[in-house]
């Protein structure tokens, strides 16, 4: 297990269905300074596939993804 | 440099640069046809997620998607007997939709939207707002308004809310990565 990552905002986006996790996200990265990390936690299946592909085309970064039951933290460095 | 490689390379960079000049840009651009509540759900799940990623979007309402943009609580006046019908007959904002299939005389639109509710999806019209907030554009088409009679003073309000023909849908369809017809 690696280290636990140090986050500078927290988002709890449980319960949210599809857009809404992507929505926030997009949204509550900018309240960070570029650099700094976002953890996001959320119960949306469709996240595992989904933040990647945001991050990749918003042009940030997933440090790490952590599976617990049926929740994923997503730690988030705000890259642009 | 052999000279003629180097007027090949300065031809290529010119070619290259026209080519950056005419690439479409990170926008979507999406007609939303249908007055199906599925489809109308649809469209605007991807377009709040097409700004999620980024993306500049613009939506194109015509036929039977504009009155999903009629505002149930407004009412106008002055219209001819089609323009009555249509007005009485055709739904009067996001709340009137049904869906495209199981509608069941409105019992499986019932159905769903109760279950959308207990799975936290957002409606319609919860979306339609959210679009206006992250600042989706919507335009109408002019001639679907003239044709059933709608006015502009029974519609939504949204933010910068325009009036189209196919020409502002052709513009902005031509300067988009992804074009939508729903």
């Amino acid at each position: 297990m690696a280290e636990e990552i140090k986050a500078d905002k927290s988002m709890d986006l449980k319960g949210l269905p599809c857009p809404m996790p992507v929505v926030k996200i997009s949204k509550g990265i900018k309240d960070v300074a570029v650099g700094e990390v976002v953890m996001c936690e959320t119960s949306d299946p469709g996240a595992l596939a989904d933040f990647p592909a945001w991050a990749k085309t918003s042009g940030n970064e997933i440090l790490q993804t952590v599976q617990e039951g049926n929740t994923v933290k997503f730690y988030i460095k705000r890259k642009v | 440099m052999d000279p003629e490689i180097s007027k090949q390379l300065a031809e290529l960079q010119a070619q290259i640069d026209r080519l950056g000049q005419n690439a479409p840009q990170n926008k979507l651009s999406m007609v939303v046809f249908s007055g199906n509540l599925d489809r109308a759900l649809a469209s605007f799940i991807i377009a709040t997620g097409a700004v999620a990623m980024g993306m500049e979007v613009v939506m194109f309402f015509t036929f039977w998607g504009t009155p999903l943009l009629r505002d149930k609580r407004k009412s106008a006046g002055g219209k001819d007997m089609m323009g009555q019908m249509f007005g009485a007959m055709l739904p009067k904002g996001a709340g009137d939709l049904k869906l495209s299939s199981l509608n069941m005389g409105g019992m499986g639109t019932a159905m769903m939207k109760s279950l959308m509710k207990k799975k936290n999806v957002a409606s319609l019209e919860q979306m339609i707002e959210m679009a206006g907030e992250l600042g989706v554009r919507i335009f109408i088409c002019d001639m679907s308004m003239d044709l059933m009679g709608f006015k502009r003073e029974e519609m939504i309000d949204y933010p910068d809310l325009t009036y189209c023909g196919v020409a502002k849908f052709l513009e902005e369809a031509m300067g988009s990565k992804i074009q939508l017809f729903i």
